[in-house]
C-alpha cells in the first residue's frame, strides 16, 4: 500500500493549514486505505487546525481511511492528547 | 443537586450551548500548553494595559448595573486587579521550569490546569474578572466567567476586553467565554462537566458550597466578618482614618472591610468623638435598634441584600435616622456577639459596630468571638503599638489575613499598605471551608511538578583522635596529663596485672581510681556506681581496660558523667537514619572527661565503634546507643593485653571481627573509606587468625589480629552491620551463645543469600545497582581464592570461610549446641521477630524478609548448604505468627 503524503504548514498560517487539510479532504477518496500527513515542519497548532484535524478524522473513519501522522513533536502529540484526538490517528516518527 | 437532575433542567438547547463552550475553551486551553512563558508574558502585558485603560468606563458599568458602590472606588480597584497584579506576577515564572534548588536537586515544573470554571460577586464584579483573565492567561488556563446575575453585564464587558487584548496578542481563540444570562442550573452542570478542571468561586456561602460539592477540585472563598481590636497603645488618629477609609471603601462590600471594633476603655470615648469629628455618625441604643432591624434580617440573622454597598446616608434613611448630610459611616455600639447582638455580623456598608472592653484579655475574647461568627479563616484586624498584643492577636485570630495598623479592606487587597500578594480572592482555609488561606493568586492556578533528581546524601568516616597501636603501645598513656583518672575493669585484668600495666604509664601526679566491675554487660546500676565514683573523684579522665563490656560501660559512664540529665530509655530510640532520627544525644555538658579504650580482645573493635550495649535487668532486654559522641577519644591497641587470651576466646572474637568487616563491606552504607578498611581486615583475618589461635604466643598473629579487630571496627562504625549480626543477636540472647559464635553459625549462610537476587531489594541510595556478589568477589580474589565468574569467588569465599570456621573447631551447626528441633521451633517466632526489629538488619544490602529469616535460621541449624528461598508453608507460618 502506498501513502498519499501531504505537509501540513505552519502554526499561526491559518490559510497553509487550512489548505493542507483542504488538500487531505480531497484525497480521501482517493487514499487507498492510508493518508499521511507531514508534521515534520509544524512547530503549534491552533483551534482551528483541531477543528480540521477533527473533522477530518471523522471523514476518514466514515471512508475506512487511515490517517497517518508523520513527524508530530511533542508539544503538539500533548494537544492531540489532551483533546482525544491522538487515538484517532497513527503516528510516524 | 445531581447530575441527572441538572441535566433534566437544563433543554437540549442550552446543553448544546455549555458544552460548544467548553469543547471551545478545552480546545484553547490545549493549545495554549503550547505556549512559552515569552509568550504568555508578551499577552498579559497589554491586557493589564486594557484593563488600566478601561477601569473607570469598567467601574460605572458595574455601579450602574449593580447600584452597589462607590464608582471611583471601584475604579481603584479596576486598577489594583490589573497595575498591582501585574507588578506581582510580571517577573515570576509560571510556564515549565519555575524554581530550582539546584543544592537539593529539586526543580519544580509548572503545568496549567486546562479550563476553570469561575464564579464572579456582585461586589467586585469586574476587578475580580480583571483579575482572573491576568492570572489565567500568565498560567495558560481557558476560563469560562460565570457572574453573578445582577453583574452579567459589567462582567461580559470585562472578559470581552480581556478577552481580545488576549486574542490580538497570540492568546488562544476560545481562551475567556462569559455565561450569557444563565442560570443556577448552567453553573450546576459546568461545575460538575468532566473537562473542567478547576473551579474558581468568589462569592457568597451557597456558591462556595456548591463549588465544593461538586466533586471537583475548587478554591471556594467566601465571607468574612472582620474584627478589629484598637488597643489603647495604637496611633489613634492613623487607626480611625484607615478604619473610616476601609469601611467606606466601595461602600464597605469588600469582604475582609471592618465588621466590629474592640476598643480600649481608656480610650473608647476619645476614639467615637474623633469618628464622629471625621463624619461618622454615633448611634444611639434606640437608633442602633432600628439599624439593627432594618439591616439585618431577623429570620437568618445576615445582612439585608438591600444595604449592601449602599451610602451611608442612604441606609440612615432607609433606618429613618437623622444623620447630617456628610455622614460617611454609623456607627452602632454593642454589647455583645451573637443572634442577640444582631450587628455583630458582617456588614457590607458603611455600618460598623462598636464595642467597651476593660481589659485586653476581654477584648481579644470578643475578637474571637466576632471571628467565629461568620469570619473564620478570612481577615482580622489590631491597631496597637504593642507587640505582645499584636503577637497574642495573631494567635488567637483564625485569619488568612492579620492586618496590622492598616485598613483591613485595601490591606487584604495585599501591595498597597503591606507586601502581601495582590489579590481579589480571600482564601479561609478550613475553618472558612476552604481549601486555601492564601491570597488566591497564580500559584493557586499551576499544578506544580516537582523533579526530583537522585541526590547522595553526606556520608561520613569518623574515628577516635587518636589510635596507638602494636606491642606496648600502652606506653603512650604517659602523654595524657590528668589531674584525676578513673580505670574501669574487670576483675580479670586485675588479676592477672593488667592494670598495674596501665597504672605503670599514667602520669605520677594523676590521682588513680580503679573501679571494677563484673565481667558481663553493663547494666543501670553499674553504670551509676561509677558515675558516683566519677563525680567523687572528679575525674578528668577515663581509661577503660577491658573487652567490650567494659568499654560499653565507660562510654555510658561517660555519657551520664557528662550529661547527668541524659535519659538513657530515649537515647536508645530505634531509627533507621542515623541523621535524621528522632532523638539529640546531649551536647551539653558539665564537665569533658578524655576516654581511652585499651582493648583487652580482638574482636568487638569497641575500642574505636560510637555503640555501647547496656542490659536492662528489669525488663529483661538490652539497650543499644549508638552516636559519635560515645566513641573513645584515645584507643590503645596493644598486642601485650592479648597474648594470653584463651584459643575458645580467640576463635569466638576472630569470628566476630570477621563478621564485622565482611558485613561493613557489602553494607548499603559501604563507602571507599570503609572498604578499604574492611577489605585489610578480612584480609589479615584470613591469614592470621588460623596462626593467632594454633599459636598463641605468635605475637606477629597476635597483633595482626588485634590491628584486624580495631581496622574491621572502623569500617563497621562507619558503614554498620548487616542481617548476620540481626540473627546472631536473636538467636545469641535466646540460648546464651557468645556473640561471636552465633555470627559463626549464620555468616556463610548470609554470605550466600546476599550474594543472590534479592527477593526484595533494600532501598539504598548510596549504591547504583546492586552489587553486594560484587563486593563478595572482589573479596575472594583479594584472598586468592580463584574463580572466573561472580559465583563462582562467591562460592569459593563461602567455602573459605567455612574452612576457617572449621579450622577454628566452632560449631558449624545450632544442632550441634545440642538445642532440640522443638525448642528450636518454639523459639522460631520470637527469633523472627526480634532479627527482624534489629537495626542491624537495616544496612544489609538485601532486603531480609521475615519468610527469609526463618529460612536463614534453619540454614544454620542445620549447619552446611546454601540458602534457599522461603517456602510458601514457611509464609504461612509467618503470617500466623504475625496474626496477618
Amino acid at each position: 500500500m502506498t501513502m498519499t503524503i501531504i505537509p501540513v504548514g505552519l502554526e499561526f498560517d491559518g490559510e497553509s493549514v487550512a489548505h493542507a487539510f483542504q488538500e487531505a479532504r480531497e484525497k480521501l477518496d482517493g487514499a487507498d486505505g492510508g493518508l499521511c500527513l507531514d508534521f515534520s515542519s509544524v512547530r503549534r497548532i491552533d483551534p482551528s487546525a483541531l477543528r480540521e484535524m477533527e473533522e477530518l478524522a471523522g471523514m476518514a473513519d466514515d471512508k475506512a481511511v487511515k490517517i497517518v501522522l508523520r513527524g508530530v513533536n511533542v508539544d503538539i502529540y500533548k494537544v492531540l492528547k489532551l483533546m482525544k484526538l491522538a487515538s484517532r490517528f497513527s503516528f510516524l516518527a | 443537586m445531581s447530575t441527572s437532575t441538572v441535566v433534566s433542567a437544563l433543554s437540549e438547547e442550552r446543553i448544546a450551548y455549555l458544552e460548544g463552550i467548553v469543547t471551545q475553551a478545552r480546545a484553547a486551553a490545549a493549545v495554549f500548553t503550547q505556549y512559552t512563558q515569552e509568550d504568555v508574558d508578551r499577552i498579559v502585558k497589554p491586557m493589564v494595559l486594557a484593563g488600566l485603560e478601561q477601569a473607570q468606563y469598567l467601574a460605572r458599568l458595574a455601579v450602574e448595573e449593580t447600584k452597589l458602590g462607590v464608582l471611583e472606588d471601584k475604579a481603584l480597584k479596576n486598577m489594583v486587579a490589573t497595575e498591582f497584579v501585574y507588578n506581582y506576577v510580571k517577573d515570576k515564572r509560571t510556564v515549565g521550569p519555575i524554581r530550582e534548588y539546584p543544592e537539593r536537586g529539586l526543580v519544580e515544573v509548572a503545568d496549567p490546569i486546562g479550563v476553570i470554571f469561575s464564579l464572579t460577586p456582585i461586589t467586585n464584579p469586574t476587578s475580580t474578572v480583571l483579575f482572573k483573565c491576568i492570572m489565567a492567561i500568565k498560567t495558560r488556563n481557558a476560563v469560562i466567567f460565570s457572574p453573578h446575575p445582577s453583574a452579567g453585564h459589567c462582567c461580559y464587558e470585562a472578559v470581552r476586553i480581556m478577552y481580545e487584548a488576549a486574542l490580538k496578542h497570540g492568546a488562544p481563540e476560545g481562551v475567556f467565554t462569559c455565561l450569557e444570562s444563565h442560570a443556577l442550573e448552567d453553573n450546576a452542570y459546568l461545575m460538575r462537566h468532566k473537562d473542567v478542571g478547576l473551579i474558581d468561586a468568589t462569592g457568597g456561602p451557597g456558591m462556595v458550597k456548591a463549588a465544593y460539592s461538586s466533586g471537583k477540585p475548587a478554591l471556594g472563598v467566601g465571607p468574612g466578618n472582620t474584627p478589629v481590636y484598637l488597643e489603647k497603645t495604637a496611633n489613634l488618629n492613623m487607626a480611625v482614618v484607615d478604619i473610616i477609609t476601609s469601611k467606606t471603601f466601595d461602600n464597605g462590600t469588600i469582604c475582609a472591610s471592618e465588621q466590629t471594633v474592640v476598643i480600649d476603655d481608656e480610650i473608647y470615648d476619645l476614639v467615637l468623638k474623633k469618628f464622629a469629628d471625621l463624619g461618622a455618625h454615633i448611634c444611639n441604643e434606640k437608633e442602633t435598634q432600628l439599624l439593627a432591624r432594618t439591616v439585618i434580617d431577623p429570620k437568618t440573622g445576615f445582612m439585608q441584600p438591600l444595604a449592601v454597598g449602599q451610602k451611608a446616608t442612604d441606609i440612615a434613611r432607609m433606618v429613618g435616622l437623622s444623620v447630617k448630610p456628610n455622614t460617611k459611616l454609623l456607627i452602632a455600639p454593642i454589647q455583645g456577639v451573637g443572634r442577640e447582638h444582631p450587628l455583630s455580623v458582617e456588614k457590607l456598608f458603611p455600618v460598623l459596630a462598636v464595642y467597651r472592653t476593660k481589659s485586653v484579655d476581654e477584648a481579644l475574647k470578643v475578637c474571637v468571638d466576632v471571628n467565629h461568627a461568620g469570619g473564620l479563616g478570612h481577615t482580622a484586624v489590631v491597631f496597637s503599638c504593642n507587640d505582645e498584643v499584636i503577637g497574642k492577636f495573631s494567635q488567637v485570630m483564625n485569619a488568612g489575613r492579620i492586618i496590622v495598623n492598616s485598613p483591613g479592606s485595601i490591606g487584604a487587597l495585599g501591595g498597597v499598605y503591606n507586601d502581601m500578594v495582590p489579590t481579589f480572592s480571600f482564601g479561609c482555609g478550613t475553618g472558612g471551608g476552604n481549601s486555601t488561606m492564601d491570597n488566591v493568586n497564580v500559584y493557586n492556578y499551576l499544578n506544580i511538578k516537582r523533579v526530583a533528581r537522585r541526590t547522595q546524601a553526606h556520608m561520613w568516616f569518623r574515628i577516635p583522635d587518636q589510635i596507638y597501636f602494636n606491642m606496648n603501645a600502652v606506653e603512650n598513656l604517659s602523654h595524657f596529663p590528668s589531674r584525676s583518672t578513673i580505670i574501669i575493669t574487670n576483675p580479670a585484668m586485675e588479676q592477672i596485672g593488667h592494670v598495674d600495666v596501665v597504672r605503670r604509664y599514667i602520669p605520677p601526679q594523676t590521682l588513680v581510681h580503679v573501679q571494677v566491675i563484673p565481667d558481663a554487660e553493663p547494666d543501670a546500676k553499674i553504670v551509676m556506681q561509677g558515675v558516683e565514683a566519677l563525680n567523687f573523684y572528679k575525674a578528668d579522665q577515663i581509661i577503660a581496660l577491658g573487652g567490650g563490656s567494659v568499654m560499653d560501660a565507660a562510654k555510658i559512664m561517660k555519657l551520664k558523667y557528662e550529661s547527668p540529665e541524659a535519659d538513657l530509655e530515649e537515647l536508645a530510640a530505634p531509627f533507621l537514619d542515623l541523621r535524621k532520627r528522632v532523638v539529640e544525644y546531649p551536647t551539653e555538658k558539665t564537665s569533658r572527661t578524655r576516654l581511652i579504650a585499651v582493648s583487652t580482645t580482638s574482636g568487638t573493635g569497641s575500642e574505636v565503634t560510637p555503640f555501647a550495649v547496656l542490659t536492662d535487668k528489669a525488663r529483661g532486654r538490652k539497650v543499644t546507643l549508638v552516636d559519635y559522641s560515645l566513641s573513645p577519644d584515645v584507643a590503645i591497641v596493644d598486642p601485650q593485653f592479648v597474648m594470653s587470651m584463651p584459643k575458645g576466646l580467640t576463635a569466638d572474637t576472630g569470628v566476630d571481627c570477621l563478621t564485622h568487616a565482611l558485613e561493613a563491606g557489602v553494607s548499603i552504607y559501604a563507602s571507599p573509606y570503609t572498604d578499604s578498611n574492611a577489605m585489610q581486615a578480612i584480609r589479615m583475618v584470613f591469614k592470621y587468625l588460623p596462626i593467632a589461635y594454633e599459636h598463641p604466643h605468635d605475637e606477629e598473629a597476635r597483633s595482626m589480629m588485634h590491628n584486624a579487630a580495631c581496622i574491621a571496627a572502623i569500617a563497621f562504625s562507619n558503614a554498620s552491620v548487616g542481617v548476620t549480626h540481626a540473627l546472631a543477636h536473636a538467636f545469641g540472647a535466646r540460648f546464651g551463645v557468645a556473640h561471636g559464635r552465633a555470627n559463626a553459625l549464620m555468616l556463610p549462610h548470609v554470605i550466600a543469600y546476599n550474594a543472590s537476587v534479592p527477593t526484595k531489594f533494600m532501598p539504598s541510595p548510596n549504591q547504583r545497582g546492586y552489587i553486594a556478589h560484587k563486593k563478595y568477589a572482589m573479596m575472594a580474589d583479594l584472598l586468592g581464592l580463584g574463580g572466573h565468574t561472580i559465583d563462582e569467588k562467591v562460592k569459593n569465599l563461602v567455602a573459605a570461610t567455612e574452612q576457617l570456621l572449621d579450622q577454628l573447631a566452632i560449631p558449624r551447626s545450632i544442632a550441634e549446641l545440642g538445642i532440640s528441633k522443638e525448642d528450636f521451633e518454639r523459639a522460631m517466632p520470637d527469633l523472627v521477630k526480634i532479627a527482624f526489629d534489629d537495626p542491624s538488619g537495616r544496612s544489609n544490602p538485601r532486603m531480609p524478609l521475615l519468610t527469609e529469616l526463618v529460612e536463614l535460621f534453619w540454614s544454620a541449624y542445620q549447619g552446611r548448604g546454601p540458602a534457599n528461598v522461603a517456602s510458601v508453608s514457611q509464609q504461612q507460618k509467618v503470617d500466623e505468627w504475625l496474626c496477618v
